[in-house]
């Protein structure tokens, strides 16, 4: 483990971005924390959390994928897929970081999605232990230690320290750099944070949240259940859950005509809406309530049952915030789970 | 960089053929820009052909994979992609990209069975692959019953190969009907689901069916009335896609992928998702 002082850390940002581009949780003028382009000014923001997820890195809310130049009754396909440049995403939480297992299940699993595996291969994630989670937080049911993130380096931030911990190669390579920036420490105060978080995440009001009830293997259990009427009934079918969600991978693939030629595109698409299974026979998910249940079906029964019991949920709370009815996957879970307090 | 495999992308095709079937149904050959094959398939599998500019679009592929030359689309005018079609010419270039799904398992589960194909309208079309895999590899099967059924005689797909081909194989009978009496036919007139009944078949055979949801739904409670068990029962279905490979959640049905797990499904396999096909 290799520390700085907190005030170093500027030096430490200058550092790596001569390598790479990197990305810091900043404030916007509105007071909303976003991954910013880091470059000389840009200070590293205190909020618990950044407004977007991170999963933009990897898998961005619009991407274009290829180009088809038109002639007469000629096509001519253009692969229009560059070189990824290497950039490192700093300051991601440890229930983010799970969210890219997550993805990785969907856009790594055969056949690849070189879009994805491109920018999974040239960024590095250096996460950010939790010190003061919030009320909307519920990482720790879904088996996540906010004090002990994952990534290619694990950071702990205290009032005056930062704490650098390498996990993998590509973390390894880049604390190589960061070597005269820092120095070689033990783990107590890091040990002494972890413990003190420890403590914090009991007193959470969802603490005592669990996935129980829910799983791979419970489609015909929970489908039917009367529940999902009035969960679903004031859902204005806005989507904004699944935007803001780390784990909501469901996307659409549009052709935009430029004039010049035909930029075909993918940009990220949700299960809430009518126009999602909306074919030339009909719509197999016709009502809200179809849709609602779709989304939290999927991420709690129908993903686990896929993989190896892992939910696509990571508890980030964000959902929570956002949703302007009130409604989330947590008023789910207690109503039609285990766990119906 | 660029030699990274790409599902997404797709290949140039050309329409070298264009078959006017029904009123709204036209076949199309495709083939790549140097005369061959797109790529190899299964029966039952299916192929994502596109438009730039309009669109993209999963279809089932109506020829057999012992036709090694080209391959076949069926395609009945519906929506923005269809009308397109509809409107192309030999000649016109498309996109296109698969094989996508897993096929009717016509080398194991199928062989040395009796084959009882079920299909109404334009559900030919994914059924046609089997019926002439089926009948290239003869000896393979026993005996092939094909219930087909449609509106009018005018909307029957692939009318004279079934009149043709199909009716005069050996140990191959085909059973058709229309919905309303018309002038000029002097065939069965009825809905599928009904005509099966009437015919009553044997339980021993296999049965694949397709067709439009409810035809399937009653043709479905007509064979267990028969005696077949859901076991014995396939059906192939079809829901919106975009990515064919089970990502982008599209065709999200339970615990699978229509695109991916599917199209093709046993009955029994089912019973076993949510009713949202």
């Amino acid at each position: 483990m290799r520390k700085c002082s907190l005030d170093s850390m500027n030096s430490v940002f200058a550092e790596i971005a001569k390598a790479a581009t990197l990305y810091i949780p900043a404030d916007r003028t509105d007071g909303a924390a976003v991954y910013t382009k880091w470059e000389e000014g840009v200070v590293w923001s205190n909020a618990l959390n950044t407004v977007r997820s991170p999963k933009d890195f990897f898998f961005p809310q619009m991407e274009n994928l290829m180009e088809f130049k038109t002639q007469g009754k000629n096509i001519e396909i253009i692969d229009t897929r560059s070189e990824t440049e290497d950039f490192v995403v700093f300051g991601v939480r440890a229930c983010d970081v799970k969210s890219f297992e997550i993805l990785d299940r969907v856009f790594l699993s055969e056949p690849v999605d070189s879009y994805y595996a491109a920018r999974r291969a040239h960024g590095v994630i250096i996460s950010l232990a939790c010190t003061r989670p919030s009320e909307t937080c519920f990482c720790g049911t879904f088996g996540i230690n906010p004090a002990e993130p994952a990534g290619d380096i694990s950071v702990w931030k205290t009032e005056t320290e930062v704490f650098f911990r390498s996990n993998t190669e590509k973390g390894a390579a880049l604390m190589q750099k960061l070597e005269a920036l820092t120095e070689e420490c033990t783990e107590e105060a890091v040990d002494a944070q972890k413990e003190k978080i420890s403590a914090v995440m009991k007193k959470l009001p969802l603490a005592d949240l669990t996935t129980e009830g829910f799983g791979g293997g419970k489609t015909k259990e929970l489908f039917d259940n009367p529940a999902w009427d009035e969960l679903s009934q004031t859902c204005l079918g806005c989507g904004t859950c699944t935007f803001v969600c780390p784990t909501c991978q469901c996307y659409d693939i549009k052709d935009f005509n430029t004039g010049k030629g035909v930029i075909r595109y993918r940009c990220w698409d949700s299960c809430m809406y009518s126009e999602f299974t909306r074919m030339a026979h009909g719509n197999n998910r016709n009502s809200q309530k179809e849709r609602f249940r779709q989304r939290f079906m999927h991420k709690l029964v129908y993903y686990p049952e896929n993989n190896d019991g892992l939910f696509s949920c990571v508890g980030c709370g964000r959902c929570l915030a956002k949703c302007p009815i009130s409604m989330n996957i947590v008023k789910v879970m207690k109503k039609i789970g285990g766990n119906n307090k | 960089m660029n030699n990274r495999t790409e599902t997404l992308i797709p290949k140039v095709g050309v329409i070298t053929d264009v078959r006017i079937d029904t009123p709204d149904i036209k076949t199309f050959r495709v083939v790549t820009t140097d005369g061959k094959k797109a790529f190899d398939h299964r029966p039952g599998q299916c192929a994502m052909l596109s438009i730039p500019g309009v669109g993209e679009a999963m279809f089932s592929i109506t020829s057999s994979p012992t036709n090694e030359e080209f391959m076949e689309f069926s395609i009945k005018k519906c929506g923005c992609v269809t009308e397109w079609l509809h409107q192309a010419e030999v000649g016109q270039q498309i996109t296109i990209r698969g094989p996508y799904g897993n096929p009717f398992p016509v080398d194991d589960v199928f062989a040395g069975k009796n084959l009882l194909f079920i299909a109404g309208g334009v559900g030919l079309a994914p059924l046609r692959s089997v019926i002439n895999y089926c009948r290239h590899y003869r000896d393979r099967y026993g005996d092939i019953d094909i219930v087909y059924g449609s509106r009018s005689k005018d909307d029957l797909l692939d009318y004279k190969e079934i009149i043709d081909e199909w009716a005069t194989d050996a140990g191959v009978n085909v059973h058709l009907t229309i919905d309303n009496p018309q002038e000029g036919w002097d065939g069965h007139v009825g809905f599928v689901p009904n005509y099966v009944k009437e015919l009553g078949f044997d339980t021993n055979k296999t049965a694949i069916l397709c067709g439009p949801p409810i035809m399937i739904k009653f043709t479905l409670e007509g064979l267990c009335g028969l005696g077949f068990d859901k076991t014995q029962i396939y059906t192939t279905l079809e829901l919106r896609m975009k990515c064919g490979v089970g990502k982008c959640g599209r065709c999200n049905v339970g615990a699978k992928y229509v695109c991916k797990d599917g199209p093709v499904f046993r009955c029994d396999e089912l019973d076993e998702l949510p009713s949202e096909y």
